[in-house]
């Protein structure tokens, strides 16, 4: 773990870069991180963002499966989003931990 | 940390020859995760493997009761092979694991297809199995892209980050 300084707030990371504390999180953090990936984020990628902190809050287990199942976004589209990682890169920029599912 | 330099995967491609239940969705998983990790994926499916991309048995597939050494009662005894052998008692224990597949978010084999080719995985059919089992395009799932033969299939395992995986 270290601490990082993102969108002028310091944070608490992982090695790979995921919030430790979603608490930390705000919007400029999230354009931050995704600018870094190279995603530029649009009021689509924040409805999903919030989706996936919502279901983290309330302990439930992410898959894109279920992302894909919200009425938010199909997983082509969740692809279309997050290009290469649609859980991965999401959840780093939504600030929560790194996705522990398979699917 | 390392200093190493990482050579992440570049590709993956999976040969999914068999059609049972746990084989098919080994190979299914491991494509998935793959595209989801960015990875370009290719899967070939050939003899029995063809069932999980044939519409009528796709999300029908059996895992063996008999000749299975791992399997288990619920509760964990074993599972004895001549009880495995009684008229319905393979399809009872698949379509029981098939719901406890479900309730992990598992999804059945034809909507695992529509996630891999969803994140841009491609899916083939064998051709010489094809013939064999004397199937058409149309009696394939949708997402296969197309019936190539094995060198067709080597073809797009080209590149010195690429992994080949039978299963």
């Amino acid at each position: 773990m270290s601490v990082k300084t993102i969108a002028g707030v310091e944070v608490n990371v992982s090695d790979e870069g995921y919030l430790e504390d979603m608490s930390q999180w705000n919007e400029d953090i999230a354009k931050d991180i995704a600018s870094e990936i190279g995603i530029e984020l649009t009021p689509k990628h924040f409805e999903v963002i919030n989706y996936l902190r919502e279901k983290t809050a309330a302990k439930e287990a992410l898959t894109i499966r279920k992302v894909g199942k919200s009425g938010i976004v199909d997983i082509k589209g969740l692809y279309k989003l997050f290009p290469k990682g649609p859980l991965k890169f999401s959840s780093k920029i939504a600030g929560i931990p790194k996705p522990t599912s398979c699917i | 940390m390392s200093t190493e330099e990482k050579k992440p995967l570049e590709k993956v491609c999976l040969i999914c020859a068999k059609g049972s239940l746990e084989d098919v969705y080994a190979s299914l998983v491991m494509a998935n995760g793959a595209v989801m990790e960015g990875i370009e994926t290719n899967v070939f499916f050939t003899f029995f493997g063809l069932d999980a991309i044939t519409k009528k048995t796709m999300n029908h597939l059996h895992t063996a009761t008999t000749g299975n050494p791992a399997m288990r009662m619920p509760g964990g005894l074993p599972f004895p092979t001549m009880l495995g052998g009684l008229p319905g008692v393979e399809s009872a224990v698949s379509g029981m694991m098939r719901k406890q597949m479900g309730e992990l978010d598992m999804p059945p084999v034809d909507e695992f297809l529509e996630m891999i080719t969803a994140g841009g995985g491609k899916v083939f059919a064998c051709k010489l199995a094809i013939d064999m089992f004397k199937l058409k395009k149309e009696d394939l799932s949708d997402e296969v892209s197309d019936i190539i033969t094995i060198g067709e299939f080597y073809e797009k395992c080209d590149g010195d980050r690429t992994q080949i995986i039978f299963t």
